[in-house]
C-alpha cells in the first residue's frame, strides 16, 4: 500500500504541484500562517512532473479565486481541488491574475510605496513570453526573477 | 477632461492632448483671461524646481488665480512627518485643484488617489512630468504646424531622461520617425525600441550627431545628468559627446528647429540662440500656455 506522507483531508483545499523552493512562499502569500484552519504542509515530495514538489492542504477552507491567483506568481502550474466528505469534488488549475495587489513589493527603492504606507498594486502583463509586473505608482516594470514579496 | 487628474501623459488621449494644444493657441493670443479669479490652486513642490513652479505660477496668476502652497517641503508639516496621504488631504480642503511635484516615483497617482480635488503631476522623481511632453508637442507643433510624419532627432541622455520617454510615447500616435542618438550606455532603453516596433514605427540608434542634422525637423537636445551616474569617472568620459555649435546647423532643413527642455549646460552652444534654429527658449514660454490650458480643462472653465 502507498504510504501516505501527507494526510487526507475530510473538507478543504489541497494545493498540488507546487515547485519545492516555493511551498513557503505560498503560506505566506495565502497567510497560512495565520489560519485558525488545519494546515498540512508537504515538502521536497517526489513528482513526475516537477521532479521534486510541495504540497498544502487546508481544512474547511475554500479559497476565493483571486486569493488562490495570487500564487500563480510562484507556483504557476499548480493545481487546487476541493475535497469534500474525503471526496474530490473539483479541480482546477491557478490562473495569473490581472493585477495583484498588497503582497509584492516594488524594486524601485524610489517607488512611493517604498515611502508611504500604501497597498502595492501591479498590472501583470501575460501577453510577453515571460510574466511582467508593472507597478501602478511609478510604472517601473518588474521580471518574475525580480520579484520580491513584502 | 473636467475634474480629472493629469498623471501620466498616457491616461489621455490623442484627441485629448490636441485640444490642450488648440486651446494653448488660444492663451498664447490671450493669456491674460481673467477666468481663474473665483479659484485657488495649490502648488506643492516638495523639492526644488525653478522653470516648472515659475510657468505653473505665472500660468495661474496671469489667468488671475490664487496661488498658495510651498517651494521647498523643509518648511512644511512633512519636516515633522507628516505623511503625503495627511498633506494631500489636507490641502484639498484648501484649494480647487492641487499642482505637485514630488521626488519619489508614483507619488502623483497616490496623491490623485486621496486627493478630493484634481492633481497635476508636475514632475514625479524620474517617472511623468507630463506638462512637458505637451509643452514640448505644442512647441514641435508651432514651429512644424503639423505633428504628423515629422523625423524627430533626441541627443543626449536617452537611458534616465524621462522627457525623451514621455515625448515619444506622445509622439508614436503621430506616424513620426526617431533617431536616437547617444553614448551607447545612455541609449534609448529596450523597452521604448520595443514599444516603437510593436506600433510599426520607424526608428535608428546611432551615436554621431553629424549622422542625423540633415534629416530632422526637430533636435531634441537633453543634457546628460551628472547626478544620474554613482561614478563621476563614468561621467567625466560623456559629459561633452555632444556640443551643439551654429556651424553645425548649416547642413539642416530649413524647417529643422532645436528643442531642449533646459537647463542646458554644455550640449548647446550660445551661438545657437540667435541662429533662427534654438527654439528653447520660446519653449520653455510655451509652457505658460499649456498650462493655462490643461488648469483650465481640467477646472471645466474652458471646453
Amino acid at each position: 500500500m502507498k504510504e501516505l506522507r501527507v494526510s487526507a483531508i475530510e473538507k478543504g483545499t489541497v494545493i498540488d504541484h507546487i515547485p519545492a523552493k516555493s511551498v513557503m512562499k505560498v503560506v505566506k502569500i495565502l497567510d497560512l500562517e495565520n489560519s485558525e484552519n488545519t494546515v498540512l504542509i508537504g515538502a521536497n515530495l517526489d513528482s513526475k512532473k516537477l521532479v521534486k514538489k510541495g504540497i498544502i492542504k487546508v481544512s474547511n477552507k475554500f479559497f476565493k479565486a483571486h486569493e488562490i491567483n495570487k500564487i500563480s506568481l510562484v507556483a504557476p502550474e499548480a493545481s487546487l481541488t476541493i475535497i469534500k466528505n474525503f471526496d474530490v469534488k473539483e479541480k482546477t488549475i491557478v490562473k495569473v491574475p490581472k493585477q495583484i495587489s498588497g503582497i509584492v513589493k516594488c524594486r524601485n527603492s524610489k517607488c512611493i510605496t517604498n515611502h508611504e504606507n500604501i497597498e502595492t498594486v501591479f498590472n501583470v502583463d501575460t501577453d510577453c513570453e515571460s510574466l511582467k509586473l508593472k507597478c501602478k505608482y511609478c510604472e517601473k516594470v518588474m521580471e518574475k526573477d525580480e520579484i520580491e514579496f513584502s | 477632461m473636467k475634474n480629472r487628474s493629469l498623471i501620466s501623459i498616457n491616461d489621455f488621449s490623442k484627441e485629448e492632448h490636441l485640444k490642450i494644444l488648440e486651446l494653448a493657441a488660444e492663451f498664447e493670443k490671450d493669456s491674460r483671461q481673467q477666468i481663474l479669479t473665483k479659484h485657488v490652486i495649490a502648488s506643492l513642490f516638495f523639492e526644488p524646481s525653478t522653470r516648472t513652479r515659475l510657468s505653473f505660477e505665472s500660468a495661474i496668476s496671469m489667468l488671475g488665480g490664487h496661488i498658495v502652497g510651498f517651494t521647498d517641503a523643509s518648511s512644511t508639516s512633512v519636516k515633522k512627518g507628516e505623511s503625503l496621504r495627511d498633506t494631500i488631504k489636507t490641502v484639498s480642503n484648501y484649494a480647487d485643484l492641487i499642482v505637485m511635484r514630488h521626488p519619489f516615483d508614483g507619488s502623483a497617482r497616490f496623491a490623485s488617489e486621496v486627493a478630493d480635488v484634481p492633481i497635476i503631476n508636475a514632475g514625479d522623481g524620474s517617472n511623468q512630468h507630463p506638462t512637458q511632453t505637451l509643452l514640448d508637442l505644442y512647441s514641435i507643433q508651432q514651429t512644424q504646424n503639423t505633428l504628423e510624419n515629422l523625423t524627430i532627432g533626441f541627443v543626449g541622455d536617452l537611458k534616465y531622461g524621462r522627457t525623451v520617454h514621455s515625448l515619444l510615447m506622445a509622439l508614436s500616435n503621430f506616424n513620426c520617425k526617431f533617431h536616437f542618438v547617444a553614448p551607447s550606455f545612455l541609449q534609448i532603453p529596450e523597452q521604448y525600441q520595443m514599444f516603437l516596433k510593436n506600433k510599426g514605427l520607424e526608428f535608428h540608434t546611432l551615436s554621431n550627431i553629424h549622422d542625423v542634422i540633415p534629416d530632422v525637423d526637430i533636435l531634441y537636445m537633453t543634457r546628460i545628468q551628472r547626478e544620474r551616474f554613482s561614478d563621476p569617472s563614468e561621467y567625466e568620459k560623456v559629459k561633452d559627446s555632444y556640443e551643439l555649435k551654429r556651424d553645425d546647423l548649416s547642413t539642416s532643413k530649413d524647417n529643422m528647429q532645436v528643442l531642449h527642455p533646459l537647463p542646458r549646460v554644455n550640449e548647446i552652444n550660445i551661438d545657437v540662440d540667435d541662429s533662427g534654429k534654438g527654439y528653447y527658449f520660446q519653449q520653455a514660454l510655451n509652457g505658460v500656455y499649456v498650462r493655462q490650458a490643461i488648469v483650465s480643462l481640467i477646472l471645466g472653465l474652458k471646453k
